[in-house]
């Protein structure tokens, strides 16, 4: 049964574009297995996301629940990574600081790649001026420097955790519509895409049904890679006060409230600071495999 | 993408008539029109997105400019002088040749002109950034070269693992952890702040450059106080300089090893020394520049973060408290000028790059 199945995914010729995705998928899921920080990587992902789900199993404690007369205390039994000032265990709310995390990296990557995605191919498909406009705009935001953009824009956007996604994203998309746009111009002139035009199709339905869908692995690539950016920016706002507010388990949020026990009660500011390095090297771990299988001829420069 | 050259001076050098191509002069200088124009499209694009996030994105751009604590006057005299009743374009076309001739408005918080408040701060960032980028340099490219002659061996994995950590550990972090370990622990390095308190104020200020300002009063002992302050704010800006340039230069050295001609000097018996340094390190030396650039524009922007953990004086910290303050004029300021250098920069980078590229030129 398990060979059949194995024949059936690895079929040179297959017969159905389901058989064909999943042939696809089969491959690159092996072709990753055999790279070991990529697994490794796939792993560290695999367990936020769970910790994520499953955060009320996890945490030991409530995250917000306070009791003073449990506080500062150092890593022990009863708190794995000891309590804040306020007496609330840390564990619980890096646990589920997880759920924050993931919920901007994931809002960041809805709302900037298919925005960079259609510009880049948008510009790329129809060349001349739209491209030379589309490009120019997108020249100036990749030239600026994206911390200090994001910063400036919360700003007036005002602190929060909603601002900072949308912050992070209008920084985000540039990459992305260059990416598009490379790719789009590889195959614009292809005998493919000629054939779906001679048929009438609609600039828009080329773009969206044959253009878009070729530009999706590269994209995937470039977003994993840029996750851990995309992380340690909100960690970065939450830490200057104008990302996620207290008393939310936000991870930068978290250190810079353990900013002022540094010296005496170090775990207060260590701790969630573990936890974005690990999820962060995740993401590259994972970036790096995948482009490697996705993306060979882009190597190391990103 | 650093490598990508503008589409727009592309565009630019694509349109002029073919005729002026032969002659070698006039290419240089159509070439060198259209780069100018690009950069003041780039200037004109950051001038475009600060106005826009301080004119239309806020719901009340007076408050944001004046605080919500002005009084009636004060309020109605910054409206005005905003020219806020008249149209964007007009505004915007205000607001250019405001900053064009330095004025940057006034500051809620410090009651001072921000260009004046920038110009104070800005030498102790570049003081900390030039520090990192040279430690960055001195470790990160001896460090890549390394590994890649040694590729796969356990020094390269470690380098490796170094390179990514780059990506991943948040720097106001590693600057605290830092400041845990080696100030209050092990006393290696002084604590924040530019100086001991005592120094402080004792040399008048010539270049703003601490390093520079104490040598040329002859003051060693405050000269040494500085860098035993700078020392740690420095190192963890180098460190994130030298992860990105450790594993950019790896992946060139990498590339070049992998050349034919490298393996036609080894053949002919050339030392490894040699292959290494002479031959494959030297074609490297122009991209190389163009990384170490963007890095050491990568490094102002990081100061933002670093300086805070350091009460550090600089054009960072004043970013962070101006937004706290909501304090819009100093934030706009601040981002323009940070905007501005890392722009110029990375635009100079990608002018050596074409000059010292045969290939690019």
């Amino acid at each position: 049964m398990t060979t059949t199945v194995r024949a059936w995914l690895i079929d040179d010729s297959p017969s159905s574009r389901l058989q064909a995705r999943l042939g696809r998928a089969w491959r690159i899921t092996g072709a990753l297995s055999r790279n070991p920080l990529a697994v490794v990587g796939a792993a560290i992902i695999l367990v936020l996301i769970l910790t994520a789900i499953f955060a009320p199993f996890i945490a030991t404690h409530g995250p917000l629940k306070q009791d003073l007369t449990q506080r500062l205390l150092a890593p022990g039994a009863a708190n794995w990574m000891g309590t804040d000032e306020l007496g609330r265990d840390i564990w619980s709310r890096v646990v589920y600081g997880a759920r924050i995390t993931l919920v901007i990296v994931a809002m960041v990557a809805i709302l900037a790649a298919p925005a960079g995605l259609i510009i880049g191919a948008v510009a790329g498909y129809f060349g001349g001026w739209t491209d030379r406009i589309l490009m120019g705009i997108t020249d100036v935001f990749l030239s600026m420097p994206k911390l200090i953009l994001a910063l400036a824009l919360v700003a007036a956007l005002g602190p929060g955790i909603e601002n900072a996604i949308i912050a992070i994203a209008i920084t985000s998309w540039p990459g992305y519509a260059r990416i598009a746009r490379a790719e789009t111009l590889t195959f614009k002139n292809s005998e493919f895409i000629a054939a779906i035009r001679l048929q009438g199709a609609s600039a828009m339905r080329v773009i969206l049904g044959h253009v878009l869908p070729l530009c999706t692995s590269s994209m995937i690539v470039r977003v994993t890679l840029d996750m851990a950016g995309i992380i340690l920016t909100a960690a970065g706002l939450g830490f200057i006060g104008l990302g996620a507010q207290p008393p939310l388990p936000e991870w930068g949020a978290m250190i810079a409230r353990g900013r002022s026990f540094i010296l005496d009660q170090w775990w207060v500011a260590t701790m969630p600071g573990f936890a974005i390095i690990i999820v962060s090297l995740g993401f590259c771990f994972l970036g790096d495999g995948l482009r490697d299988v996705l993306d060979p001829k882009s190597g190391e420069q990103h | 993408m650093a490598f990508e050259p503008d589409t727009a001076s592309i565009a630019t050098a694509s349109g002029k008539p073919k005729a002026f191509g032969k002659n070698p002069g006039v290419r240089l200088l159509l070439g060198l029109a259209g780069f100018i124009v690009t950069v003041a499209f780039t200037f004109l694009g950051l001038l475009a997105i600060t106005f826009f996030i301080g004119r239309v994105v806020p719901i009340d751009p007076v408050l944001a400019v004046v605080g919500d604590r002005a009084p009636r006057a004060v309020y109605e005299a910054a409206r005005l002088q905003m020219g806020l009743d008249q149209p964007l374009v007009v505004q915007f076309f205000h607001y250019v040749a405001n900053v064009l001739t330095g004025d940057l408005g006034t500051s809620v918080s410090t009651g001072k002109l921000v260009a004046d408040d920038l110009k104070r701060v800005f030498p102790a960032t570049l003081e900390m950034a030039t520090l990192g980028i040279i430690i960055g340099v001195l470790l990160g490219v001896p460090m890549g070269v390394y590994a890649a002659s040694r590729q796969g061996s356990a020094v390269d994995q470690i380098i490796r693992v170094v390179g990514l950590l780059g990506y991943a550990i948040p720097a106001f972090w590693l600057g605290l952890v830092g400041l845990a370990l080696f100030y209050a622990r092990l006393k290696w390095v002084g604590g924040p702040g530019r100086l001991d308190i005592f120094y402080d104020g004792l040399v008048p200020p010539v270049t703003g450059l601490l390093l520079i300002d104490s040598l040329i009063a002859g003051e060693t002992e405050i000269f040494f106080n500085a860098i035993w302050h700078l020392a740690l704010p420095a190192s963890v800006l180098g460190f994130f300089s030298l992860a990105y340039i450790a594993r950019m230069t790896r992946s060139f050295m990498l590339d070049q090893l992998a050349q034919e001609y490298v393996t036609t000097a080894r053949v002919k018996g050339v030392s490894e020394r040699l292959v290494i340094w002479r031959h494959a390190f030297r074609p490297i030396l122009v991209p190389l520049i163009t990384v170490i650039g963007l890095s050491y524009a990568g490094l102002l922007e990081g100061s933002v973060m670093i300086e805070t953990i350091f009460s550090w004086p600089g054009i960072g910290n004043y970013l962070t408290t101006a937004l706290l303050n909501a304090d819009m004029n100093a934030v706009l300021g601040a981002t323009l000028v940070i905007g501005a250098v890392f722009i110029g920069i990375n635009k100079i980078s990608d002018v050596l790059y074409r000059v010292l590229d045969p290939r690019a030129r």
